[in-house]
């Protein structure tokens, strides 16, 4: 492959030089893909979860008294938001409970916020199910469940995530897993805040929502 | 006599101490369907180390211990434990969002007011029958701490 420069023809010059020019695209090409792909792809994941505006209150399901909502029928409201199932022995009903303390603290506020529970297990989750559960807590919590692509989108919307465990130990031999937190959304649909139940006592998070109202 | 009645005392002693567990603050949520499982909680603590390896009530087809694992996404699942160790002199508190008892396969649902009797055997061999009060769904702790 040794070839002197003084014995090359001007061809194969020519030929060499396209060659290493589209070496050096190619490389170039390289360098721009695998920067723009570190800058977009693996570095938004961190920073999507982060970042407030990605959040957004967006969803198509059906409440607890079978009718077909989405956030315009919450708009003149701040929407506390729980994702959960109602084969959820502990996290489930303690995070209920203690949004329902929340409602009750806000006292005459307590109109100005929708407290909305949304089921990731749909399968087993059916509007009866959800109404008989809802009421139980609070007469004003929502109970939302839908399709498994509608619950899917609307769990991509608010940034979560939910896996079915499968768990001989478990009724009908699953968990859902799922995140714990509250997220406090403006009435426009948009991320306010997010909270868990243990993070504050429920007199706590009622005070600093009754001063964003 | 006297005192061979006090060296039986005292040579028994320990036997008779590896079964003491003291259990306080026992209650259990009303469930809301009988078909959903339902939660119960307590405190045990044991003067000797020993484990908590099985729980069983007549009103439910089968109880676990199961332990709640926050990641630091926030992700809760449910961990079944096989049996809870009790380090002696600790007290091993099950409570809401952490440690619970779960029922499943219930007969009925647990009624607000209404005692619930659990059995209680331990890896010391030593057995216990306790009652804990059902509580309302939305309770967070138990009505009245033991003192």
């Amino acid at each position: 492959m040794s070839i002197e420069p003084s014995e090359t023809s001007p061809k194969a010059r020519l030929l060499r030089t396209i060659l290493w020019g589209t070496i050096a695209v190619a490389l170039a090409g390289l360098a721009i893909f695998w920067a723009l792909d570190n800058y977009l792809g693996n570095g938004s994941k961190t920073v999507r979860y982060s970042g407030e505006a990605d959040i957004r209150s967006e969803f198509s399901l059906t409440d607890h008294t079978g009718q077909e909502v989405t956030p315009a029928d919450y708009t003149y409201r701040w929407q506390l938001v729980f994702f959960g199932f109602t084969n959820c022995p502990d996290i489930c009903p303690t995070t209920l409970a203690y949004m329902a303390s929340v409602v009750d603290l806000l006292g005459e506020d307590a109109d100005q916020v929708a407290p909305i529970f949304i089921t990731v297990d749909p399968e087993r989750d059916t509007v009866p199910v959800m109404a008989e559960y809802v009421s139980v807590f609070h007469p004003s919590l929502i109970g939302l469940t839908g399709t498994e692509a509608q619950v899917a989108e609307a769990t991509r919307n608010f940034r979560t995530w939910y896996e079915r465990t499968e768990d001989d130990s478990a009724p009908d031999g699953y968990f859902m897993a799922h995140a714990g937190h509250i997220y406090l959304m403006q009435p426009s649909g948009e991320f306010e805040a997010v909270y868990q139940e243990g993070g504050q006592p429920p007199e706590a998070l009622a005070q600093e929502i009754r001063k964003k109202l | 006599m006297k005192i061979t009645a006090l060296a039986t005392v005292l040579t028994l002693w320990p036997f008779f101490a590896s079964a003491d567990v003291t259990i306080s603050d026992g209650w259990a949520r009303a469930s809301i369907l009988a078909s959903r499982p339902a939660a119960a909680y307590l405190t045990l603590t044991s003067n000797q180390s020993d484990q908590l390896v099985a729980i069983t009530t007549p009103i439910a087809g089968n109880v676990t211990i199961h332990a709640v694992e926050t990641d630091n996404d926030g992700i809760s699942r449910m961990v079944e434990v096989d049996g809870l160790d009790l380090p002696s002199g600790e007290p091993v508190t099950l409570a809401p969002g952490s440690m619970h008892l779960m029922l499943m396969g219930l007969s009925e649902k647990l009624e607000e007011g209404t005692d619930l009797p659990l059995f209680l055997t331990f890896a010391s061999g030593a057995r216990m029958e306790i009652s804990v009060p059902v509580l309302g769904p939305g309770a967070m702790r138990p009505q009245e701490q033991q003192p």
